[in-house]
């Protein structure tokens, strides 16, 4: 298990790698430094001088891969490779292009995320999968059929009209909550409340669907025949056989987006002025502060690939035919 | 002299159409896909999405047949692009009101100072340029006049539906070699083999409605104006060609890399095996908007420095929706290529696979003849299923500003600008609203229909029936 | 002779699928069980023998209604029972054990727990955790398991097979069951382990006195465990009987026809009888009788009408005819004298000769993923196959020789060893050089479904190897080898234009025969082809491949675990365990002078459809260890009844019993 630990970090690095030089060419060879800071400060009427001092602050200045005039080591460490996007290994993000640190304003930033994404988790699981298993025990009778095609009409809306609308209804008719906004401590709750339920509610058709097709499948198995030959009632056969195994996909589905839920929501903390790294992530696409974006990508891979390895583990507490090696 | 003009989008539009008219030649002699294809049309649920379907894709298409009404004009940039679509609602584009009015509105949605003919000022709201501009009193005709044309509109639909259905029936009679009169029964009485009685119901609410919006269309703004005056129906119409773009190009656009890779990984093995998953599992790992949002930003800065290569703005809008198709499908050929793997994996170890070694097939054919006949099932499912997420995805994209073009028309965009305006009193909601329900409609029929497809095509759950 | 009936079942119907196109699955079946008796329900796949059990239980499949009849159990017609009232009868009454145990048992749940479940429901004697713990590790003990206190919060994936069918026999016993349906439990297991479960089952049978309904297909698992016999046909019971009396003389035409039909040794160099044509439809609504089509003793009679039951309740049979014994011995033709003459020449005739064959499966482990071990799937095994004779590969599933049959054909890449095909030697060929040899070697798979390509016509699939080897000019051409490859495997030339999925499964291993045949091969590696069928389909591909070795001196590898196939077709015998040979001969010295302690139980593991040869036999203890962990010295000694401290140090070398006969025994001396 942790021989297999290890060789699964071992082989993130190649990943992290390969993340970090593809950033790299998009970022820095596709287009050059100077079209950035040609971006940044006006493409007409730009003179050479402005450039390079846009460039020198944010050390955008130095050669892309070897840098010819420094002696040794430094050669390969004093370009804007090894600066800009080797350092993101050891979390060193920087400053932002608008000269913020990177690592501070994320590490505020999270909690907000976490403070939306948790308790959607959290209740969607356990309402999509009460719904999912009530439509199991119902199956092929015509709450079975309706409550999927509720699921299909609620999963085709755009998740853009949850939030519009429900902000709509919630804030602009019935006035129970604010429209958006945030304050730290206790007080978050008014403003979390609505943003919450409307994760939950948008993700109910999918959610609910996929877990039924979960709860089905098992059900036609033959381990199920078994329990009813035993003389098992129908919902002790749902609840202790069926249950247990489909709950193997659905919690290794879980344990797979849990880091990745620090990086919040991009919508849902933009329509509601949440101060996450959702917002943090649109505001720097909007501000086009590359820095930011190259740090959210790089944090991004290695949440997703420490989803991966949670998953792997996971599964060898909840499925005992799992042994990692 | 109109000039037809090709935008690569158009191109990569018909070039599906070539590639979907020739899957249904191959398919109708294979009857393991022309079989899951009849049950496909045998399910109501089936011929009435395709329905549904239909309309969506005939003016998508009508939207991508471009051309240059006035070839000889001097200034290239300034000349217009006009598609088949924009020339057939003609009187919707160009009568562009002053401002917001709401739907089948006769006068502006917020109060104006109105000159009076005797030189005082008034001040209420003012009467359309275009929208109920035939009724002399609106106050009094205007519902009257409401009713009549939704009545002719409804004739119109039901006449064409008449036609419609006399013409299916025809043909249906002459290839089944029945009479016209038992052809008609046995459509009525519901044909066991497709639905056909469910195709021209759903035939007729769909022509009912567009008869009746496109009628009206010719006096109101049936969907009314947005903020520079434009008709909100209209634009949802043009809407429809971005949407399918998104949903199909993109699938296309990865079909041939996921196709490829998928195979070669799960059959050779090794170390092909190790790059290909190491390359999806490291694009993986990059969240799927910062990929799009920061290709997408490069793209940009790319065009604004070299502005002088496109020529005109449609073409540089509709790069840019090639160029989004192409990244959102860098993003989602991992989730086929790794289907394509395993199920490769699992059939290169089946006896005919290796039955085939045993005769010294070599490995190309054996790929061909083998592996990808047996996984079209599933690149199928795959297509029918991405695409309404792609549909959906393309609006919240465009709402944060890496999506189409601004300047194309598209339903992420509506609700992009319509936002702004939420917060008015009284609140303008008919952009949103319409953008929500054409895209809810076409997402809802995908949806059905991919769910009627992969259970036709999904071996596993035909066995359990 | 008749004690009391505890299950009777009578006029049952049961109906599948779409109402308005009912599969009629049991269609008017009715019998009694005897308490303490073992009524065997004998037929092909697809008779309705399982749905008939399924609806003694009420488990239907969704779609699945009891149409007409009734089943009384105790005086109790379960029909009317409430569904609640049902679940005290499933696991109490009547517990059931199924086909497979490897699915059958829930994979997140501890083995102790699922007994305690069943205790809990039915067993009102034991309360609490303590006491249904002990009462399951008894259980477990009761049947077999060996430290059953370890095994009971144990996973069902770290059983073996035979210990998981075990353990679902001790789930069913949980509820003290005074029926137990075996639903053909010892099917997807091994010869050594069926014997060690069916011994299971007789003794419970005899301390509990249960009765047992055993489902089967096996005319030797009928002889050896039922005392009745029913035997069904497309949902009906034809022919019902006490089992020495059906052994004997059984009466319908379709039984006679099944014991023909089974292959042994005294019907060597004759043909098989074969029942032709398929089982009818299920969808129909018969109005004659439904073997008719199939039927060589028919007249006229059975043309018009249903046919009566003759005799009564216990013994008798579904037919028109009055004695229809008439053509009994007529299939079996007088044996044909070549075996035995030839043997001398076959020796030097011998042109595939594998030498020292070794097949090795790493494998690997830790964080740089370095081979730790191997699997030794193949070990270092040495044949001759002698032109146009069959040798047989005999062993359990898992000793390796599906892999060596692979290897042979390169299919798999030997680690080591040699195959010399004509003086060459295969395994250092490239591809390319490989390719030109390949249509000299060709294989039959087991299984008829996963070995046709679904998406191809039956014309392209057999034409495969033609167009890979560049035999025929054109496709004209090709189609004209297609058409008389099909009648040479004898069936219709519009087969060609068809799909494999219209095709039974006997008629698509001759599609599979006819495809092996197109390049004309020397030598075909026959895995088990013939394990995926029904007997009498069984009879008409042994029959085919007889004939082609006869007509094409083709040389067959034969890999079974069938011994009588082996016994009916084989010429010479290698019995394989763990990778290695341990005995060879000649199937005469197989078979009669067994040496190897394996090959012996081997033998008297495998059930004989005689039901007086029962039960001379010591069953052989344990399961088959892993192949990538073998026992040191010989790898038999675990589970041997003769092993002492001497087989523990080194692996036996070769004895040479005869010029044809050798023997890998330390107890066996030449």
């Amino acid at each position: 298990m942790i021989a297999y630990i290890i060789r699964r970090l071992l082989y993130a690095i190649p990943i992290l790698l390969g993340v970090n030089i593809f950033t790299f060419t998009l970022f820095f060879v596709v287009n050059s430094p100077d079209d950035m800071a040609r971006m940044h400060l006006g493409v007409k009427r730009v003179t050479p001088e402005a450039v390079e001092s846009w460039k020198a602050e944010r050390g955008y200045e130095k050669p892309l891969l070897v840098n010819a005039e420094q002696q040794g080591l430094a050669k390969l460490t004093d370009t804007i490779f090894f600066q800009k996007s080797v350092n993101l290994f050891v979390f060193n993000f920087g400053q932002s292009d608008s000269g913020r640190d990177i690592l501070y304003d994320i590490s505020q930033r999270m909690w907000p995320s976490l403070a939306i994404a948790i308790p959607v988790l959290l209740v969607g699981l356990l309402i999509n999968i009460t719904f999912a298993l009530l439509i199991a025990f119902f199956r092929a009778t015509y709450i079975d059929i309706w409550g999927v095609v509720l699921c299909v009409i609620m999963m085709s809306i755009s998740g853009l009209f949850y939030i519009i609308g429900g902000q709509f209804v919630a804030s602009k008719l019935l006035h129970l909550v604010p429209i958006s906004g945030y304050e730290t401590g206790v007080a978050s709750i008014k403003f979390l409340i609505l943003p919450v339920i409307i994760g939950v509610i948008g993700g109910i058709g999918a959610g609910t669907r996929w877990y039924r097709t979960l709860f089905l499948e098992e059900i036609n198995k033959d381990y199920v025949r078994t329990a009813r030959a035993k003389g098992l009632a129908e919902q002790m056969i749902l609840f202790r056989h069926v249950f247990k195994n489909a709950l193997i996909p659905i919690l290794t589905g879980v344990v797979v987006i849990l880091p990745l839920l620090f990086m919040g929501s991009l919508i849902t903390e933009s329509f509601f002025g949440i101060p996450g790294l959702g917002s943090y992530t649109i505001d720097a696409i909007n501000n086009q502060d590359f820095a930011i974006v190259r740090a959210m990508v790089f944090l991004g891979s290695v949440l997703y690939i420490i989803g991966l390895i949670l998953t792997d583990i996971s599964y060898t507490f909840v499925d005992p035919r799992v042994r990692l090696s | 002299m109109p000039e037809l003009v090709f935008l690569w989008t158009d191109i990569l539009v018909f070039l599906l159409v070539g590639l979907v008219t020739a899957f249904i030649l191959y398919a109708r002699r294979r009857p393991h896909l022309s079989r899951p294809w009849r049950m496909v049309f045998s399910s109501k649920i089936g011929v009435s999405t395709v329905i549904v379907l239909l309309f969506y894709v005939v003016i998508g298409l009508m939207d991508s047949v471009h051309y240059r009404p006035d070839a000889n004009a001097s200034d290239e940039k300034s000349v217009e692009m006009l598609s088949l679509l924009d020339y057939a609602l003609s009187d919707m584009r160009l009568r562009q009101e002053k401002t917001y009015s709401a739907p089948l509105a006769t006068h502006l949605y917020a109060k104006e100072n109105i000159e009076q003919p005797d030189g005082s000022t008034l001040r209420d709201f003012p009467r359309l340029k275009y929208g109920g501009a035939h009724l002399d009193d609106p106050l009094n005709d205007y519902s009257r006049d409401l009713f009549k044309q939704t009545v002719i509109g409804m004739s119109i639909g039901i006449g064409i539906w008449l036609l419609l259905s006399v013409i299916i029936v025809l043909l249906l009679s002459l290839n089944n070699h029945r009479s016209f009169n038992d052809q008609l029964k046995v459509v009525v009485y519901g044909d066991p083999h497709i639905p056909w009685r469910t195709a021209l119901w759903t035939l007729l609410v769909m022509l009912l409605l567009l008869g009746t919006l496109y009628n009206l269309s010719q006096y109101y703004h049936v969907l009314g104006t947005d903020k520079v005056g434009e008709d909100v129906f209209y634009q949802a119409l043009k809407s429809i060609r971005t949407g399918l773009l998104i949903g199909t190009l993109t699938t296309l656009v990865m079909l041939p890399a996921a196709i490829l890779l998928g195979i070669m990984a799960g059959y050779f093995k090794g170390w092909v095996d190790d790059l290909i998953q190491y390359t999806y599992t490291t694009l993986n790992s990059i969240p799927g908007v910062l990929l799009i949002a920061a290709a997408i930003l490069m793209m940009q800065i790319y065009m604004s420095n070299h502005e002088a290569e496109f020529a005109s703005l449609v073409e540089r809008a509709d790069m840019r929706l090639l160029f989004l198709c192409m990244i959102l499908g860098v993003t989602s050929w991992t989730g086929l290529c790794r289907l394509l793997r395993g199920e490769t994996l699992k059939l290169s170890e089946l006896d005919y696979v290796q039955a085939s070694t045993a005769f010294g097939v070599g490995h190309f054919t054996i790929i061909l003849k083998h592996i990808l006949p047996n996984v079209v099932h599933i690149v199928l499912i795959t297509v029918v299923l991405d695409f309404s997420g792609l549909v959906l995805a393309e609006a919240v994209l465009s709402y944060v500003n890496i999506g189409v073009d601004p300047s194309t028309n598209s339903w992420g965009n509506m609700i992009n600008s319509a936002r702004l305006e939420m917060a008015r009193e009284p609140i303008v909601w008919w952009s949103l609203a319409a953008s929500l329900f054409f895209m809810f409609t076409l997402v809802l029929a995908a949806n059905l229909f991919s769910d009627v497809v992969r259970d036709a095509f999904d071996p596993r759950l035909r066995s359990q029936s | 002779m008749s004690s009391e009936a505890i299950l009777k079942v009578d006029g049952l119907s049961t109906h599948l699928g779409n109402p308005s196109l009912p599969v009629r699955a049991v269609d008017d079946v009715s019998f009694e069980l005897h308490r303490g008796k073992t009524l065997a329900l004998l037929g092909e796949s697809g008779c309705g023998k399982s749905m008939t059990a399924l609806s003694l239980m009420r488990l239907l499949p969704a779609g699945g209604i009891i149409a007409a009849g009734d089943v009384v159990i105790d005086e109790q017609s379960v029909l009317e029972l409430t569904e609640s009232e049902m679940r005290s009868v499933r696991g109490g009454k009547i517990g059931m054990i199924f086909q497979e145990p490897m699915t059958s048992l829930n994979p997140v749940m501890t083995v102790g727990q699922q007994i305690i479940e069943s205790i809990r429901l039915h067993d009102a004697d034991f309360i609490g955790s303590k006491q249904l713990q002990q009462r399951a590790v008894a259980l477990l003990d009761d049947v077999g398991i060996p430290d059953p206190q370890r095994r009971f919060s144990e996973f069902p994936h770290q059983l073996s097979g035979g210990m998981k069918q075990r353990v679902m026999i001790a789930i069913a016993l949980a509820g003290k069951p005074e029926v137990l349906i075996a639903d053909e439990p010892t099917t997807a297991l091994d010869v050594t382990i069926q014997a060690q479960v069916l011994d299971l089952l007789r003794e419970l049978q005899r301390k509990n006195g249960m009765s047992i309904l055993l489902i089967t297909h096996d005319l030797g698992v009928v002889a050896e465990m039922a005392d009745e016999v029913a035997v069904m046909y497309a949902g009906q019971v034809i022919e019902r009987s006490d089992v020495t009396t059906f052994f004997t003389a059984p009466r319908h035409p379709y039984s006679q026809k099944l014991f023909d039909s089974l292959p042994s040794r005294h019907k060597r160099g004759a043909q098989l009888a074969m029942i032709e044509g398929q089982v009818p439809p299920l969808t129909t609504k018969f109005k004659r009788c439904r073997f008719i089509d199939r039927c060589e003793q028919k007249n006229e009679a059975c043309e018009h009408r249903l046919p009566p039951w003759q005799g009564d309740e216990l013994q008798g049979y579904r037919c028109v005819l009055s004695d229809p014994t008439a053509s009994k011995h007529a299939a079996s033709h007088t044996p044909q004298t070549d075996t035995k003459s030839t043997q001398a020449d076959s020796r030097q005739d011998s042109y595939l000769k594998l030498d020292n064959l070794k097949v090795h499966f790493p494998i690997k482990k830790g964080v740089l993923k370095r081979t730790v071990g191997h699997v030794r799937a193949v070990d270092g095994v040495d044949l001759e196959i002698p032109r146009g004779k069959t040798l047989a590969l005999v062993g359990e599933s898992g000793c390796g020789k599906t892999t060596a049959g692979k290897a042979l054909l390169q299919l798999i890449r030997p680690t080591d060893g040699a195959v010399l095909y004509d003086g060459t030697d295969l395994t250092t060929l490239s591809n390319k050089q490989l390719r030109s040899k390949r249509s000299d070697l060709q294989i039959i798979f087991q299984d008829p479904v996963s070995s046709m390509n679904p998406r191809m016509l039956v014309e392209d699939i057999i034409a495969e190897g033609l167009v890979a080897q560049n035999i025929g000019a054109n496709r004209k051409e090709r189609s004209q080898i297609v058409a008389d490859l099909l009648e040479k495997v004898g069936l219709p030339a519009n087969s060609a234009m068809r799909y494999p999925h219209e095709f039974s499964g006997g008629q698509r291993q001759r599609i599979c025969i006819a495809r092996a045949l197109a390049v004309n091969p020397d030598v075909i590696v026959c895995d088990e082809p013939t394990s995926a069928l029904d007997v009498s389909v069984q009879a008409q591909i042994l029959n085919l491949l007889k004939q082609l070795q006869d007509t094409l001196q083709l040389s067959y590898l034969f890999i079974t675990h069938d011994i009588s196939v082996v016994s009916y077709l084989a010429h010479e015998v290698a019995v394989m365990y763990l990778g290695k040979i341990v005995e060879q001969g000649t199937m005469e010295e197989i078979f009669d002078n067994p040496s190897h302690p394996y090959t012996r139980s081997l033998l008297e593991a495998v059930p004989v459809p005689d039901p007086n040869a029962k039960g001379e036999r010591t069953a052989l203890q344990g399961d088959m260890p892993s192949p990538a962990n073998p026992p040191p010295g010989c790898h038999f000694h675990p589970r041997c009844p003769l092993a002492d401290e001497s087989c523990k140090k080194a692996y036996p070398q070769e004895v040479t019993l005869s010029d044809t006969h050798r023997v890998f025994c330390l107890k066996v001396t030449s």
